[in-house]
């Protein structure tokens, strides 16, 4: 009896992954997502920026430069959260072939693209008043810069071929290759310490800031990844109606 | 508040060029990954409209 329950909720679990590799289930089930993941970054992105521009006390060593940290943080955290996830699909992809796996991997180069531009700029934009220069070839500002150009390469491999496919699978595995990039740029600030400040946020210990800053860094970080859980699917969505456009469910969706 | 008036928090104590470029560029960065995928899916929409009329004649 409960060995039977046991196996009943894994097929459950099953069915669903099966159901979300398919993109009409995909399109028609993230619809209730868009305008709710849309309030939530918009809400959390300006209550946090209010508190991080606003009211968060100005750094004894830093002065205001540092409220920099508060987009600087957040987009770096996700420009790597959205290559582990890119990484996962590229094998989800590269082993089962499966067509939203495909889609939002084509995303996540996107995305991760803009992020990791993001983290670039406002670092070098922090970087001049802090440590006197726009660019320093530290071991964290270099591979943060290999990981923008692994994104192009993604992005650009993805659109390289005729057939959409080999293109497809080109970026999958660039996109497992240069997962070799994201250890060094998570440990480079330990690794080589040269510039770049060590990590604000521990998990382990008490982080290095005092927590009137350190709220509105949470709450960025929140609403960062709500925008970015919101551009995913944004994208993902756009790009099915594209690829489904000769289906009868796009037909009917357009005629309605 | 930390700022008592309009002009202090623009300038931030003479950072506040850098603060707001590095708040202007990301803002224009998010605004164009939210356009573009909604440029493509309105323009695919009126491709498909269009095509769906004409079948329908």
């Amino acid at each position: 009896m409960h060995l039977m329950k046991l196996s009943f909720s894994m097929n459950n679990v099953i069915q669903f992954f099966f159901k979300l590799g398919s993109p009409q289930w995909f399109y028609k089930a993230t619809g209730w997502l868009m305008p709710l993941l849309a309030i939530l970054a918009a809400a959390l992105l300006s209550w946090g920026m209010v508190k991080g521009l606003l009211y968060a006390p100005m750094d004894k060593v830093q002065g205001n430069s540092y409220r920099i940290i508060y987009i600087h943080v957040p987009a770096s955290f996700v420009a790597l959260s959205c290559y582990y996830m890119m990484a996962v699909l590229a094998g989800v992809y590269l082993i089962w072939r499966t067509k939203m796996a495909e889609v939002v991997l084509r995303c996540c180069a996107v995305i991760g693209a803009g992020m990791t531009f993001i983290s670039l700029v406002t670092g070098a934009i922090w970087g001049k008043p802090t440590w006197g220069t726009w660019w320093v070839w530290d071991a964290r500002v270099t591979s943060m810069f290999v990981l923008f150009f692994i994104y192009l390469g993604i992005y650009a491999l993805s659109k390289a071929f005729e057939r959409e496919d080999l293109g497809s699978k080109a970026a999958a595995v660039l996109a497992l290759v240069g997962t070799v990039n994201i250890p060094i740029v998570y440990w480079s600030v330990d690794w080589w310490f040269a510039l770049h400040q060590g990590a604000t946020l521990k998990l382990t210990e008490k982080s290095a800031i005092d927590s009137s800053m350190l709220q509105p860094l949470l709450i960025m970080i929140a609403g960062t990844y709500c925008l970015y859980a919101f551009l995913i699917l944004l994208h993902a969505r756009a790009d099915i109606l594209r690829i489904e456009q000769k289906k009868q469910w796009v037909k009917d969706l357009v005629s309605t | 508040m930390q700022f008592d008036s309009l002009q202090a928090l623009i300038e931030m104590g003479g950072h506040g060029h850098f603060v707001w470029m590095a708040y202007g560029i990301t803002f224009a960065v998010a605004i164009g990954l939210i356009a573009q995928p909604m440029l493509k899916r309105r323009r695919l929409l009126s491709a498909l409209k269009t095509q769906h009329a004409l079948e329908n004649e």
